[in-house]
């Protein structure tokens, strides 16, 4: 038999530390004293999330939400909702007020931070399922759109949504509709950018593979807005799951008339066909990409003329990223008005992040614009890993920056984040702590954008090289203090003169360090210490003779081995051969050995 | 399936919906959803999903449980996920559902009615798609 009610008490880290072991305890015995042991089951969960206000528990079926939870409220919860059914009203989560005019929808009355409309079918639906996306409103914004409107009453439907691209630039949704279709040809294109190159990111690969027809749906539908009958899918070839699924969406929805000729009967046709990229970066760049897909090399072009004028083998091209063409059937079922009243002034609707680096619960969350950094590494995220300080968090990617503790209360839009120096970029979030070099942060995005340029314009080709050289003769404890200006001088130049925002981005990551840890830079250059101890150069390791009894593991660990000693007696590590690995680091049961 | 007509989809669209507000698909109640994105598979989803399969069939209950795929449920950190619905139990999602605890899944919550402990985690967002 199912029992009646069921306790779930969350056993995360965090809400461990505050008694949710004691509370658990409490629990059981007082279902057992109250004599109802049988009516319900307690539970111990995995990490809810909002670790800030637990320990947290929730009473099933009725989704009651417990914060603060003592040990001592374990009578009044049996005695309460068990028994008598009632909700134990003082224990209830609140939601706060300050956060309430962004977030406007009514929906999303209850505990939760997330909002899901770009996701709304990813881990519900069969995404090999045509069916079970029909089931859920699928391909009813396509009905809406041909049987009901007219192009330009899509647009314009798109265009008061306030739908603003999430490729990373934010270009009004409807404004790139409107210029396409608008555009003098007979033969034009939309093409969905799903090259997806961001070190950290996945959101649109997982939208992909959990929601392949939402795709397929929305380029119908910018088709029939802009009078295209052609769309391409540009997809990196390591994303051979999404590639399936979308093949398999494709081919359902030609089977069941939702593609290719005459459309439910409509008169308009529209195909799909995938091209598959190599993997480079600078071919997500849309002019770089649409070069890709001609069968040239990948490398972008001057704009204007923009893609939407002169596009595709020079036809009126609409080319959007994988989650703004997610939101687009939300927009026509439920309406531009409903999709406006989600998040800021000029930033609508939500948006998807891959949060990943060191936070306890990384994953693909989507959350109204306007919500704040701090909710999502806090709430959604559940803080910092293994309890350390929290540093940064880096979004954008390769064009974004670094944002600091002090600007985490800042809600999120496509604006604020630029005014704190960095950007939305395509939703890569990753959280760094203490043990994070920001000099090294620096060196790593650099010598992506190194590898990433497509070397057709000097300001890139050499600026990011350059950069990248100082950065590393920083990180050896060579730097001088003069670097700084240079890297400063450097990437305004490249900032400037780059032919795409691939080199015209690429100084930001460094930018931002320099600005928000300009003594950590200092730090490394006069006092050539990491204190983070990331830069290996930087970077002693020592034996501490008090302290180590002689055991020998840390010269079995050692690769080199360079660690010598009799047993029982203090071992040394010949420092000029020493790798710098840390194993005899993370070995040493005694702390004897030291790094710094 | 044939090309359809605008009024064969929205029927269509009907008689699915209707299906999945049963939950009682091919005769059967009782659901296992397995998150298979990548990070799923990655994880193990599939080992899980097969082992999932084995422990239904093991217990007798191919004829009132099915198993079906997603996408990625968005807890990339507790994955393999697995999201369970009993009819008369509260649905829940479970992650770190790896292949060797589809036993206890299937003996404790399919047939003891109980919900397993230190693998629950909060679904992560309300659906916006039930009005
Ligand atoms: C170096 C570079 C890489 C880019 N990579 C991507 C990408 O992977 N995916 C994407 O959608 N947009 C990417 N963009 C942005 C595209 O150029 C373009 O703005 C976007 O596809 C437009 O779609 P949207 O308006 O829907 O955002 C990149 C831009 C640059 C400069």
């Amino acid at each position: 038999m199912a029992c009646k009610n069921y306790i779930l008490v969350c056993g995360g880290t965090g809400c461990e530390s505050s008694r949710s072991d004691e509370i658990y305890r409490d629990l059981i015995k007082e279902a057992e004293l109250q004599g109802v042991k049988e009516e319900v089951q307690i539970v111990k969960t995995g990490c809810f999330g909002f670790c800030e206000r637990g320990p947290i528990v929730k009473v099933l079926p009725s989704e009651s939400f417990y914060v603060g939870v003592k040990p001592e409220d374990a009578k009044e919860i049996i005695a309460e909702q068990v028994i008598k059914g009632r909700e134990v009203k003082r224990l209830l989560y609140k939601k706060d007020q300050n956060t309430a005019d962004t977030v406007k929808v009514k929906d999303i009355d209850f505990y939760q931070k997330q909002f899901r409309v770009v996701l709304r079918n990813c881990g519900v639906i069969n995404p090999e399922s045509i069916e079970e996306y029909i089931a859920r409103d699928g391909y009813k914004a396509l009905e809406k759109a041909l049987f009901e409107m007219t192009p330009e009453q899509i647009i314009a439907e798109v265009k008061a949504s306030g739908l603003r691209g999430r490729g990373g630039a934010g270009f009004p949704t409807g404004v790139k509709w409107e210029t396409a279709s608008k555009a003098p040809g007979d033969v034009k294109y939309v093409v969905c950018n799903a090259d997806e190159g961001d070190p950290g990111a996945y959101m649109d690969r997982s939208t992909i593979e959990g929601d392949p027809h939402s795709i397929l749906e929305a380029m119908i539908i910018a088709g029939k807005a802009i009078d295209a009958h052609q769309g391409f899918i540009y997809i990196r070839a390591e994303y051979p799951l999404a590639i399936d699924r979308l093949n398999v969406a494709i081919s359902q929805a030609k089977e069941m008339g939702l593609m290719g000729e005459n459309i439910l009967g409509s008169g308009f046709n529209f195909d799909v066909e995938l091209r598959l990229g190599a993997g480079a970066f600078v071919c997500g760049e849309e002019t770089a990409l649409l070069r890709s897909i001609e069968g040239n090399r990948g490398m972008p072009v001057p704009k204007p003329p923009f893609p939407a004028i002169k596009g595709l083998w020079g036809k009126p091209t609409v080319i959007n990223n994988v989650e703004t063409l997610a939101n687009v059937p939300v927009v026509l079922t439920r309406g531009a008005a409903w999709f406006s009243s989600i998040g800021t002034d000029k930033s609508k609707g939500t948006k998807v992040f891959a949060l990943t680096g060191k936070i306890n619960n990384s994953g693909l969350i989507e959350v109204p614009m306007g919500t704040t950094l701090r909710e999502i590494i806090f709430d959604i995220g559940g803080g910092i890993r293994n309890g350390k300080k929290f540093k940064g968090v880096q979004t954008g990617g390769p064009s974004g920056g670094i944002i600091v503790e002090k600007d985490l209360d800042t809600p999120i839009s496509y604006e604020s984040l630029i005014s704190l120096g960095s950007m939305m970029g395509s939703g890569g979030m990753i959280v760094m702590d203490e043990d994070d070099c920001m000099v090294d942060v620096s060196k790593f995005y650099m010598a992506f954008c190194v590898d990433e340029s497509c070397g057709k314009c000097a300001p890139c080709r050499i600026g990011t090289n350059q950069m990248h050289a100082i950065l590393d003769k920083i990180s050896k404890g060579k730097g001088e203090e003069s670097d700084l200006d240079d890297l400063e001088r450097i990437g305004k130049a490249m900032t400037k003169a780059s032919l795409c925002m691939l080199g015209g981005s690429a100084a930001n990551p460094t930018m931002a360090t320099i600005r928000h840890f300009r003594d950590e830079y200092l730090e490394h250059i006069n006092e050539h210490k990491c204190r983070a101890g990331k830069c290996k150069d930087l970077i002693v390791y020592e034996i501490n003779p008090e302290k180590c009894i002689g055991c020998g593991l840390c010269a079995r660990r050692c690769p080199v081995p360079c660690i010598t000693g009799e047993k029982k007696q203090p071992h040394v590590i010949d420092k000029s051969r020493c790798l710098k690995c840390g194993e005899c680091f993370k070995a040493c049961k005694f702390g004897a050995v030291t790094k710094r | 399936m044939a090309k359809m007509t605008l009024d064969e989809l929205r029927a269509l669209r009907e008689s699915k919906r209707k299906d999945l507000e049963k939950r009682d698909v091919e005769g059967k109640d009782i659901q296992i959803v397995v998150g298979m994105g990548t990070c799923g598979i990655a994880a193990g989803a599939k080992q899980t999903f097969d082992a999932l399969v084995d422990q239904v069939q093991k217990n007798g209950l191919e004829g009132s449980v099915l198993i079906r795929q997603t996408g990625c449920m968005g807890l990339c950190y507790v994955e393999p996920t697995v999201e369970v619905l009993v009819p008369g139990m509260p649905t829940v999602i479970y992650g770190k559902m790896t292949a060797d605890t589809a036993e206890e899944l299937v003996k404790k919550h399919l047939v003891g009615h109980q919900l397993l402990d230190n693998h629950i985690l909060d679904r992560p967002a309300a659906d916006i798609m039930k009005k």
